[in-house]
């Protein structure tokens, strides 16, 4: 919690205490509520502008938070500590290679040897990833092969159901071992067993040796990122797919049919630390950026960090125009409850005249009509935050049944409850309160006294 | 017997847009303890406009205005609001309950703005003046539950309840039959008889009797200021628990 919803907090929470322990403040709480409670249905009218609002901050508020989430999960997904670098076919591939039909271009395994070198680097996952067609008996699967390396699956954070993933021998000895991804698993298998089983890739025979649980597509969130869907993925060792399917791999897609030459498509390079992450990044493009090395730029960087801190920019603008949104529909709630205050005061004339007759001071009218709008914000604000944490928490929980789940086919995020949110609202209600109830409030201390008798 | 209030050379106008209203034009008049005072005249006498000021509820535009030893003439509106809950106790035509208050709760109000802290002793005191009154069974009714007389009554009640020097009633049986009249002006007697100073503004004759002394006015001066001696109270009707009256007092 920030200062500020600490000094809204304890603002509230003084408040509260001056109302429940004073004997004017329970006099005046008890006063304001019986007359709210003699007009129950206009005091819920007027109160439904400021219900409306705070519950409307509470939920924008709850769905910010979770689209947030959702992309924060996606940048830890990606790794706070590391870096990605692509291949990047270039757009004016005409002028070279023209007469072999084989475009070459991206990272090399020279390229890999060099970054190997730099310090503060930890792990170098390089992967290539081709489409190819899967086979198991008379049934195929268009799946995407990737070859990489064992720390693939530290890096992406991979959990298998069954069996293992890569190991470092598989590399060494080219062993011919693939592990399935889910969607992969269960298109080819049936009702056999996997693991131990062999699929057809290409020429050659692949040994199941592991099968990952089903994993969530990373958002296509930011320019360089694509979406990925790794359930359909079927990874072999590096030097598996070097030695088996060569240097060049031909794609045939839509009838046409193109070879292209990459030693690697990605290397997703971890870092020792945080702090180290944009000084490496420097390190690596100044690398790559050398034209003797690559005279084209085929390559491209990302870092995930540079975009978790575009998300908390985002995140700040964000929360401004939900303020935005807010202070209005709780400024359209404050005019309803001045209008109803007015009304209500000029209804009272009366009471407010017998009142000074009896020895009230102005101040004590003040205070008893700013009271019963505070009370009246206060309760529409409780009211609104009720019903907000319901929707959220439904909502929530609606989710997770199957049966409701394609309510929320579009893609939108689940809401999380923002707790700070609560306090904003409650004492911007409660503020509102002040200011629309402050000249109503006043109107009745300053009005004429005898005159006030006089009103029928 | 000492004074209760002093008036001396009061002067009230009034400024309606161009026009203006010379209200009272030189009012003197001496208030002693115990006194029972009938305020009389016509419409546009200015015995309203007087018993406003006494009222603490307007201010003389000249003229000095003494109550209970002290100049309130020139007191702001806080002074006289706390002049108001500490010195007076006001008697309505209206009655002027409050109606979203029970019985006990509508007599407690002075003591709010007095700054008293409302507890069982105050809420013992209260309930002994409604019982004084004759409320004693209806403590817990609103006052749409109850007739006019009784409405009336819980009003006397209220205007006892800050221990006044002095009760200013405006028309107090205006709105009541003849028979509640006459219960209410025994009321109003009984306690002038225990010591209370009474202010009363009315136009009939028949309730002006009930007083000691009779002022009426005329254009905003006083015509005439006579002794009055009341009828013997009729002492056959249902009694008032004087034991009750002597604490209240």
């Amino acid at each position: 919690m920030d200062a500020f919803s600490v000094a809204l907090v304890s603002g509230l929470a003084c408040l509260a205490v001056f109302l429940a322990t004073t004997d004017k403040g329970r006099r005046g709480l008890e006063l304001a509520l019986r007359s709210l409670w003699l007009h129950k249905l206009r005091s819920f009218l007027s109160m439904l502008g400021i219900i409306i609002g705070t519950s409307a901050v509470i939920i924008l508020m709850a769905f910010g938070e979770g689209s947030e989430r959702d992309v924060l999960e996606d940048i830890k997904r990606l790794g706070t500590t590391n870096i990605i670098i692509r291949s990047v076919k270039p757009p004016d591939d005409s002028n070279t290679n023209r007469r072999q039909m084989v475009a070459t271009y991206g990272l090399t395994y020279s390229d890999l040897e060099v970054l190997a070198t730099i310090p503060s680097i930890t792990r170098l996952v390089p992967m290539r990833v081709f489409p190819q067609e899967t086979r198991r008996s008379d049934r195929s699967h268009n799946s995407r092969v990737v070859a990489t390396v064992p720390q693939y699956a530290e890096v992406n954070d991979l959990t298998l159901v069954q069996g293992r993933f890569l190991v470092p021998d598989d590399d060494e000895r080219m062993n011919n071992v693939c592990v399935l991804g889910q969607e992969t698993a269960k298109s080819l298998f049936l009702f056999e067993e996997p693991l131990g089983s062999s699929v057809k890739l290409g020429e050659f025979v692949y040994v199941v040796v592991g099968i990952l649980a089903e994993r969530m597509p990373t958002g296509g969130t930011g320019g360089s990122q694509a979406a990925e869907d790794f359930n359909q993925d079927i990874y072999i060792p590096m030097q598996t797919a070097r030695g088996r399917f060569g240097e060049r791999i031909q794609i045939r897609s839509a009838g046409s049919r193109s070879a292209e030459k990459v030693d690697m498509h990605q290397i997703t390079v971890t870092v020792e630390d945080i702090d180290k992450v944009r000084p490496t990044g420097q390190i690596i493009r100044s690398i790559l950026g050398d034209t003797d090395r690559h005279p084209r730029q085929d390559w491209a960087l990302t870092v995930p960090l540079d975009r978790l801190e575009l998300v908390e920019r985002t995140k700040a603008n964000i929360r401004q125009s939900l303020g935005i949104y807010a202070s209005i529909s709780l400024l359209v709630g404050g005019i309803g409850i001045m209008n109803v205050m007015l009304a209500t005061v000029t209804e009272r004339t009366r009471e407010v005249g017998i009142r000074r007759a009896l020895g009230a001071k102005r101040s004590d009218i003040t205070f008893q009509f700013l009271i019963e709008t505070m009370v009246q914000t206060g309760i529409g604000g409780l009211l609104g935050v009720a019903f907000g944490v319901a929707y959220v928490f439904t909502h929530a929980a609606l989710r997770t049944l199957p049966m409701a789940a394609m309510l929320f086919q579009d893609g939108s995020p689940s809401p999380i409850l923002h707790v700070p949110s609560i306090t904003w609202s409650l004492s911007t209600a409660v503020g509102v309160g002040v200011i629309f109830g402050i000249y109503p409030a006043l109107r009745a201390a300053y009005m004429d006294p005898i005159e006030a008798l006089r009103h029928v | 017997m000492t004074e209760v209030l002093r008036i001396e050379s009061l002067h009230k106008r009034y400024s309606h847009d161009s026009s203006e209203v010379h209200a009272l034009k030189g009012v003197n008049i001496v208030v002693k303890q115990g006194e029972f005072v009938s305020l009389m005249g016509p419409s546009g006498s200015g015995k309203s406009t007087l018993l406003n000021v006494l009222g603490c509820l307007d201010r003389p535009t000249e003229g000095s205005y003494h109550l209970g030893g002290e100049d309130v003439s020139r007191m702001g509106d806080d002074q006289l609001s706390s002049i108001r809950s500490r010195y007076l106790g006001f008697i309505f035509q209206q009655y002027n309950l409050l109606p979203q208050y029970t019985v006990v709760e509508n007599i407690e109000i002075p003591l709010i703005y007095q700054g008293i802290r409302l507890d069982s002793e105050s809420r013992a005191r209260c309930v002994g003046l409604a019982e004084l009154v004759g409320l004693g069974h209806r403590l817990d009714h609103r006052p749409m539950q109850l007739s006019g007389g009784q409405q009336q009554r819980v009003a006397i009640a209220r205007s006892l309840v800050n221990r006044p020097q002095l009760i200013l009633a405006d028309e107090p049986t205006g709105n009541l039959d003849t028979k509640t009249s006459h219960e209410i002006m025994t009321l109003l007697s009984k306690l002038n008889m225990s010591g209370k100073t009474i202010v009363m503004v009315t136009h009939e004759n028949d309730i002006a009797k009930w007083s000691k002394r009779i002022v009426r006015m005329r254009d905003g001066v006083i015509e005439s200021d006579e002794a009055n001696t009341p009828d013997p109270i009729d002492e056959s009707g249902p009694g008032l628990p004087m034991h009750l009256l002597e604490e209240a007092a």
